[in-house]
């Protein structure tokens, strides 16, 4: 068959969501030179809805990917040329999809077209004065296209807001959050899965639109900051031998050095246990174990949110109180050589799944033996799980160079007054240790409390 | 686990699931015990009896099922490709539903009524719908271009649940004629949570109308699982309005067809509404604006891949030696035809004039719209290569 300049197709992307005005090309699914059939799968392309394929609407050899995987597009835009070895069918001009008419409309596709169409409104006839006009005011030919409607007005008002924010940002102090960073719902979903803060993203797409590669740039590029601990001044390395000598001196040196008090709250645990039960079988925990150290971890981590002076350290030194940035969330764990603490870096800014991830990690890791030492410094904030033991709780001691320890007793049924009746509930008492230099007992009571109101009543960290 | 309420806790959220049926994970359903539901061909294509549903039908009629459910979903994946390639605003998939609309489509007889919601494409073809008719609602070139009063199939219907009033109040007028047919209401779970839904069951039962309101159970109203929106299954809601409800297994046309032409033939005979809830699951999205995936579990779809409603009345054909590989490659070769011309013809709708919106407002024109229509017109002739009226 004759190859001719008409048997080249081009396919513009498609509005495939009622009403989407661009979409991401994920990936392409065919090269250049492959064969292609009609509605084979081209590319999948994710728009603020969902992530779809498009299928071809030509039969031919692909000819030119006009666009790159990872580009973010306007829909209209010709993303393929694919070659059908026919010459078309149709005549030109009669509104084959995605050419432009003699009448100056492009006859994409059904919905709301593309905004190439922008400029393209049919001029008012000059000569005719006949009748009085229609509308008091003529509309604006850059503002409300005749095609378009509110859509098109949308998207400049958005457009402007854009600038606005743009211009606006840059006014921003330094440390000082701006407005909202820009992107669709499923690159903020992927960004969170991900523990990508989108505050600390740039958004390479149209209007700073943070895109997901820029995601991934950002996350490869935390990781090897995330991976070295800050190197404290005087730190010692010690030999994992000596894990023992190591805690006896820690011991010694801070229940002699911070004022200790210690708190104690006994709470209804049943609904976390129920809630536990359910999680445990949702796909995203699957292969994890869901302890209930888990759900003491989440409600410390939601509680510290509320209250970060107890996320603190006392620096004797410069007499100064740090308030951590961060919380790196240290786990006392039994293991073969002593105790150590091992601690999950910057944990508050895990989803559920992945703190529990973390934590069974980290605990096969401390009971084999092979904690690095740089886990087990730095930490910010201690849980030490004695309910294991069997024990109803206990005074822990701090692990120096922090403000506040959480200790976690054993679970027990026990007759409990529940709605105005001796009931057989989950119970279990939270011990709390802080430093009195830095945490007031008004603090310390509060952080409990808040502790032991998540655990009772999971639902309401929701209202975190 | 029992459907046992707690007695010493509180109601939490997750508390409802168990309510119906035990639920692990994020709302996987459970098709219900076997003695709730009608089923005449098992997922593996053996052959049931059941004592209330004997199902009278012939060998031409079986294979007549199978091909009207392969040809409508081959329809439906090129209405979804179409769809993506900028042919159609939106496009409703029916893919999994085939036999519950096969079936209830079928059991209708000339002189009966259906009114369908927006996804009823396989009720359509059952009643000798042009596909490319309903292509053009979906392409925006029309309401709709099929005849309702001729095909006994009225126009689609995209407010949810507002079809089953309409198909009561046409109940009562068929009623009122003496007329010996029915009438077959068409509507999802979710509508099942419209107000116009319940108000439709309560004048049904109260004049004893004869409609038959055909509920496809797909598991989901769009992302709302139905454990959100019902705490008895569907079809045990009828005992309150006082007519019987009976439970289909959905992906069984031969069920489907049987319960479906027992209750059209009741109501005909003057003992009122039936209920019956097709259960069933909606393989793809909601509408093609739709994730499904992020609401539902790719395992449950896996599982519901295995209650094929095609593949297990193609295993019964061939088990059964009703129907040869000739027939199967017949069929194939049609449903590339439908295609094809589906593709064409769509591809191929001339866009409509501007002022044919004015055309079916009303019957006759009212003075206010054709003012109104004369004022368009000389509007649009205000624009170069405009029309001029």
């Amino acid at each position: 068959m004759t190859q001719t300049a008409g048997a080249l197709r081009q396919f513009r992307l498609p509005d495939v969501g009622e009403g989407l005005t661009e979409a991401e090309l994920l990936q392409w699914l065919v090269a250049v030179g492959d064969t292609v059939a009609v509605n084979q799968p081209l590319c999948e392309v994710e728009t603020a809805k969902a992530a779809v394929e498009l299928p071809s609407p030509h039969a031919g050899r692909v000819v030119e990917l006009l666009v790159d995987a990872g580009a973010t597009v306007d829909v209209g835009t010709p993303i393929i040329t694919i070659d059908t070895g026919e010459a078309p069918s149709e005549p030109a001009g009669t509104g084959l999809i995605g050419e432009t008419t003699a009448t100056g409309r492009t006859a994409v596709l059904v919905g709301y077209g593309p905004r190439t169409t922008e400029a393209r409104r049919r001029p008012r006839r000059t000569a005719e004065t006949g009748s009085a006009p229609l509308l008091a005011t003529a509309p604006d030919a850059r503002t409300k296209p005749v095609r378009h409607g509110g859509l098109e007005v949308g998207r400049q008002a958005e457009a402007a807001a854009v600038r606005a924010d743009a211009a606006s940002s840059t006014a921003v102090a330094p440390g000082r959050r701006g407005p909202r960073p820009l992107a669709k719902p499923p690159v903020r979903r992927y960004a969170k899965d991900c523990g990508v803060d989108l505050a600390t993203v740039s958004g390479t797409g149209a209007g700073g639109v943070i895109t997901r590669a820029d995601v991934d740039a950002a996350r490869a590029a935390a990781v090897p900051v995330a991976v070295p601990p800050a190197p404290s001044a005087g730190e010692q390395r010690i030999p994992v031998t000596g894990v023992r000598k190591h805690t006896a001196a820690a011991m010694v040196a801070s229940a002699f050095t911070a004022p200790h008090v210690t708190e104690f709250l006994t709470v209804d645990v049943t609904r976390t246990m129920k809630l536990r039960r359910r999680l445990a079988e949702r796909p995203e925990l699957a292969g994890v174990p869901v302890s209930p150290l888990l759900f003491v971890a989440k409600a410390v981590l939601l509680a510290i949110g509320r209250h970060p002076m107890i996320n603190s350290s006392w620096d004797e030194a410069a007499q100064e109180i740090v308030v951590h940035g961060r919380v790196d969330l240290g786990i006392a764990a039994a293991t073969p050589r002593g105790l150590v603490v091992p601690n999950i870096r910057d944990a508050g800014r895990l989803t559920l799944p992945e703190l529990a991830g973390a934590l069974a990690e980290l605990t096969t890791t401390a009971r084999a033996g092979r904690t690095a030492p740089e886990a087990m410094t730095g930490g910010t904030f201690t849980i030490t799980n004695v309910g294991v033991f069997g024990v109803d709780t206990g005074t822990p001691i701090l692990n120096p160079g922090e403000a506040a320890i959480l200790a976690f007793g054993a679970v027990r049924e026990r007759p409990w007054v529940h709605k105005g009746k001796v009931r057989p509930r989950q119970v279990t008492t939270l011990a709390l240790s802080f430093d009195h230099r830095i945490v007031d007992g008004e603090l310390g009571s509060r952080f409990l409390a808040d502790v032991g109101a998540v655990l009772q009543d999971p639902g309401s960290a929701l209202l975190c | 686990m029992t459907a046992v309420r707690h007695e010493t806790d509180d109601a939490d959220i997750g508390d409802l699931h168990e309510v119906v049926d035990p639920v692990p994970g994020a709302g996987a359903p459970h098709l219900p015990r076997q003695m709730d539901l009608v089923q005449l061909l098992t997922p593996e294509g053996e052959r049931l009896e059941h004592p209330d549903y004997p199902l009278d039908v012939s060998d031409e009629e079986l294979r007549g099922c199978y091909r009207d459910m392969a040809l409508v979903r081959r329809w439906d994946g090129e209405a979804t490709a179409l769809q993506r390639q900028g042919e159609l605003g939106i496009w409703a998939s029916l893919l999994g539903q085939e036999a519950a609309q096969l079936g209830a489509g079928r059991a209708l007889r000339d002189g009966d009524t259906a009114f369908p919601t927006y996804r009823e494409h396989g009720v359509a073809w059952a009643r000798g719908v042009d596909p490319l008719h309903v292509m053009s609602l979906f392409r925006g070139v029309d309401n709709g271009g099929w005849d309702p009063v001729a095909l006994g199939f009225n126009l689609y219907t995209v407010v949810i649940g507002a079809q089953t009033l309409h198909a009561t109040g046409y109940a009562m007028g068929v009623q009122r004629d003496g007329a010996e047919s029915a009438v077959l209401a068409f509507l999802g779970d979710g509508a099942t949570s419209q107000g116009e839904v319940n108000e439709a069951m309560v004048f049904a039962a109260s004049f004893s109308a004869p409609v038959v309101f055909f509920c496809q159970n797909n598991q989901y109203a769009i992302s709302v699982p139905l454990e959100r929106q019902s705490r008895v299954p569907l079809y045990r809601r009828a005992a309150g309005f006082g007519f019987p409800g009976v439970r289909v297994d959905g992906n069984d046309v031969l069920a489907v067809l049987a319960v479906t032409r027992a209750a059209l033939q009741a109501a005909r005979e003057g003992q009122g509404p039936t209920f019956i809830e097709a259960f069933t699951y909606r393989m793809g999205a909601h509408t093609t604006s739709d994730d499904p995936t992020r609401y539902r579990l790719a395992a449950e779809v896996e599982e519901w891949k295995l209650r094929d409603p095609i593949a297990r009345l193609m295993a019964y054909l061939s088990r059964s030696g009703l129907a040869d590989a000739a027939f199967f490659a017949g069929v194939e070769a049609e449903a590339d035809a439908l295609a094809a011309r589906i593709r064409s013809g769509t591809i191929g709708m001339p866009d409509p004039r501007p002022t044919a919106m004015f055309d079916a407002v009303y019957a006759e024109q009212t003075p206010p719209l054709a003012a109104q229509r004369a004022e368009f017109e000389a509007y649009q002739a205000s624009f170069e290569g405009g029309e001029r009226s």
